[in-house]
C-alpha cells in the first residue's frame, strides 16, 4: 500500500499512518476491536515494503507487548503497541515505568465497552485511565483523540513527535466505531523527522553511559524526579492543548465532545444552525492536556450552557466542570454499553439548553 | 598456572567494566561473585561498549550501579521482554539480565518462557537462592520443602504450595533455547576448616563467557546459578554454604541441559 489515496478502516489507516512516519517496531497481543492494526502491520512486515519497520512480534501477553515496546523505545527507536480496554488495563504497569523512565512510545487504545469483558461496541470509558495516569504512581500521559479515519492515519506522526519532544508515552485513544469505520482518505506527506535520542541506551562510550531507571531509593531524589515529571506536564499544558471549534463565535450552547461523539455533534450543530439555533462545538483533540484555555475563553466570552456528549457514565464531564467552576451550566448526554446517541438526540439535548428550549420546557410544565 | 599477583590484576583487581562502587550485597552472597564474573567476561570479549544490561527487580535491582555499562530498568519479571525489544531493533548489541528466582520463575515466568521459546538472542543469568531476598525472606518458587520463610513460618508444605519449580528444566523443555546450563556457584567447605572449594566460581566464569558467545551466535542463552542467602535463611555464611551443598545441590543438579552450538566442546 503506497498510493496516497485509499478507502480504509480506521485501524488499517492507523497502521499505515504509523508506517509512513517511520515506525521501527510493533508489539501487540490480538484483541477485538483493534486486531486489524497488528494484522495490517504483519502483512507489511512480511512484504518488507517499509525498510525502517524492523520488528514485528505477536507477543504472548499484553505485558510482554508493552515491555518489548519499552525495550525498543529505550534504544531511541520508534515503537508502538495497540490494544483495547482489557489489554489497556494490563499495559498500565509498563506505561507507569515508561513514564517514569521518560521513554517515548505510542500506545493505541481502541476503546470497547467495559468494565470487565464488556462487549465489542464503542465506548469512551477508558478516558479516566488514559488521561489521569492509569498505572501506579503519579504521572500524566499525552492523550490524542482522533475523530475520523484520516485522523487515525495522521495522529501516529503527531504522537511520535510529541512523545520524542517530551520523552514520554503518548496514548492514541480511539473507539471501536473509529477502528472499524471505513472512510476515504488521502495520506498526508509526512516529512522524515530526526528526533534527539542522545539519552538512548545503545552501549557506553568511554566514560559516558546511560542508565534508564525508575528507581530512586533516596527519598529526595524520588521527590525531585516526580516534581520534574510534573513540571514537564505543566509545560505541556501550556504548549500543547489542541482542539477544534465549530460555530462557537456566537454560540449560546457549546457541545463538548470528542471522537465519534464529535461526529454526531457536528451533524447536530449543522442541523441546529440551519434552524438558526445558536449551538457550537468544542472538540478536544488532546484529551490530555485538556483544552482548558479554549473552554475558559468560551465561558469568558459569555457561553453559559455546555453539553458534554460522551460514551461513558460521565468522565470528561468532570474535566469540563473543573474548568467551568460553576460559571456555566454543564449538562451531560451519555451512552454506555456500546450504544450511540443519534444526532437527533444530541440536537434535542443541545436545543433544550438554549433559552428557547428553556422556554419550551417552562410552557410544557405549565400545560401539565 | 598464573601467579597470585597476575590473578589479582587480571581477575580480582579493578575492572573498567565495574564502577568500583561497593555493592549492597550481604556477606557471602553469590550476587557479588556473579557481578565480577560478568564484568570479567565482557572485558575478555571486548564488549563493554556494545552491551546493554536490563536490570530486573529483586536483589539484582541495582546491578547497573556496579556494572559500568548502559542499562535499562525492567518492571518485576519483565526483563526478558524488555531485552527482546532492544535486541529486535539492535541485534548488534549484547543484551543480558541478572534475574532472581522470584523475578524469573514466578512473576516473570511467562516472559522467560516465551523469550526462550522464540529463541530471542539474549542472555539471562538466573540467581536461584531459593528465597525472596530483597523483600525480606518470603517463599520463592524454588524454596525447598520444609524451609522456614516468613510466608511459610512452619516450613514449606508441598501439599499447599506444590513442589519447587525447576527453571532450567522448564527452559530446556522448549525447542527455542540454544544454551541452558546450571552451575552450583557457592564455595563448598572441605574437610579442612581453612580451605574452601571454589570450583563453582570457575565453572561460573566459563558459563558466563559461553552464554555471551551463544548470544553472539544468535541463540538464547540461560544460566542458572544455585546460590545462597544466609541472611534470609537465618544461617551463618558458613552454614549457608553447607546447607546449599546438602539441600540445594541435589534438588537443582548442576549440568549442561542444552548446548546447540557446541560452545562447551571447544
Amino acid at each position: 500500500m503506497n498510493a496516497d489515496r485509499d478507502f480504509l478502516k480506521g485501524n488499517e489507516a492507523l497502521a499505515y499512518g504509523a508506517l509512513r512516519t517511520g515506525l521501527n517496531a510493533y508489539y501487540g497481543y490480538p484483541i477485538t476491536p483493534s486486531s486489524e492494526i497488528p494484522e495490517t502491520l504483519a502483512a507489511e512486515f512480511g512484504r518488507g515494503t517499509y525498510p525502517e519497520f524492523r520488528a514485528f512480534v505477536q507477543a504472548a501477553s499484553e505485558l510482554e507487548a508493552i515491555n518489548m515496546t519499552i525495550g525498543t523505545a529505550a534504544t531511541g527507536a520508534k515503537a508502538m503497541t495497540a490494544t483495547s480496554g482489557p489489554g489497556f488495563s494490563l499495559k498500565q504497569e509498563g506505561i507507569s515505568y515508561a513514564a517514569a523512565m521518560e521513554l517515548p512510545l505510542l500506545i493505541v487504545d481502541v476503546n470497547r465497552s467495559g468494565p470487565g469483558l464488556g462487549n465489542l461496541g464503542p465506548e469512551q470509558s477508558d478516558y479516566f485511565q488514559a488521561t489521569k495516569g492509569g498505572g501506579h504512581g503519579g504521572y500524566r500521559n499525552i492523550v490524542l483523540a482522533p475523530d475520523s479515519v484520516p485522523e487515525m492515519a495522521l495522529f501516529p506522526s503527531l504522537g511520535f513527535e510529541l512523545a520524542f519532544r517530551y520523552r514520554m508515552p503518548v496514548i492514541l485513544l480511539a473507539d471501536a466505531f473509529l477502528g472499524q469505520l471505513k472512510e476515504d482518505l488521502t495520506f498526508p506527506e509526512v516529512p522524515a523527522r530526526e528526533f534527539d535520542t542522545s539519552w538512548a541506551v545503545t552501549g557506553a562510550r568511554g566514560d559516558h553511559r546511560h542508565v534508564l531507571s525508575s528507581l530512586h531509593l533516596e527519598l529526595p531524589d524520588q521527590s525531585r524526579h516526580v516534581e520534574h515529571l510534573r513540571s514537564k506536564y505543566e509545560e505541556i499544558v501550556g504548549a500543547e492543548q489542541r482542539s477544534e471549534e465549530i460555530a462557537t463565535a456566537d454560540a449560546e450552547v457549546v457541545i463538548v465532545a470528542y471522537g465519534i461523539c464529535a461526529r454526531l455533534a457536528r451533524a447536530a450543530v449543522r442541523s441546529l444552525r440551519d434552524r438558526s439555533v445558536r449551538v457550537g462545538l468544542l472538540r478536544p483533540i488532546t484529551l490530555a492536556p485538556f483544552p482548558q484555555d479554549r473552554l475558559n475563553a468560551l465561558i469568558d466570552g459569555g457561553v453559559r450552557n455546555l453539553l458534554v456528549v460522551e460514551l461513558n457514565s460521565g468522565q470528561m464531564v468532570e474535566d469540563v466542570r473543573l474548568v467551568a467552576e460553576g460559571r456555566a451550566r454543564v449538562e451531560s448526554l451519555e451512552r454506555v454499553g456500546g450504544l450511540l446517541p443519534s444526532s437527533g438526540e444530541v440536537e434535542a439535548a443541545a436545543e433544550d439548553l438554549t433559552s428557547s428550549g428553556d422556554l419550551r420546557s417552562a410552557l410544557e410544565a405549565m400545560v401539565q | 598456572m598464573i601467579g597470585a599477583q597476575e590473578l589479582y590484576e587480571t581477575k580480582l583487581g579493578p575492572l573498567p567494566t565495574l564502577t568500583g562502587k561497593p555493592t549492597h550485597y550481604c556477606a557471602g552472597c553469590e550476587h557479588g561473585t556473579l557481578t565480577r564474573l560478568i564484568a570479567s567476561a565482557l572485558e575478555d570479549l571486548g564488549a563493554r561498549e556494545r552491551t546493554v544490561l536490563v536490570s530486573s527487580v529483586g536483589c539484582s535491582v541495582l546491578a547497573h550501579e556496579y556494572l559500568n555499562v548502559d542499562a535499562v530498568q525492567a518492571p518485576h519479571g519483565r526483563a526478558p521482554a524488555v531485552m527482546a525489544g532492544i535486541k529486535r531493533v539492535r541485534p548488534d548489541l549484547l543484551v543480558f539480565s541478572i534475574q532472581g528466582d522470584g523475578d524469573a520463575a514466578s512473576i516473570g515466568l511467562l516472559e522467560l518462557l516465551y523469550a526462550a521459546n522464540r529463541g530471542e538472542p539474549i542472555t539471562i543469568f538466573l540467581v536461584n537462592n531459593a528465597i525472596y531476598g530483597m523483600t525480606g525472606g518470603q517463599m520463592a518458587p524454588t524454596t525447598p520443602e520444609g524451609m522456614v520463610t516468613t510466608t511459610t513460618p512452619f516450613g514449606r508444605d508441598l501439599h499447599q504450595t506444590g513442589p519447587p519449580l525447576d527453571a532450567s528444566k522448564l527452559v530446556a523443555s522448549l525447542e527455542g533455547p540454544a544454551y541452558v546450563k546450571r552451575v552450583f556457584l557457592p564455595v563448598t567447605p572441605t574437610p579442612s576448616p581453612e580451605f574452601f572449594n571454589a570450583r563453582g566460581a570457575l565453572e561460573g566464569a566459563r558459563a558466563v563467557r559461553h552464554a555471551f558467545e551463544v548470544q553472539q551466535k544468535g541463540g538464547f542463552a540461560f544460566v542458572e546459578f544455585v546460590s545462597t542467602c544466609s541472611v534470609n535463611w537465618k544461617l551463618s555464611v558458613l552454614e549457608s554454604k553447607r546447607y546449599a551443598a546438602k539441600v540445594l545441590a541435589p534438588l537443582f543438579p548442576a549440568g549442561l541441559y542444552r548446548d546447540r552450538f557446541g560452545v562447551e566442546a571447544r
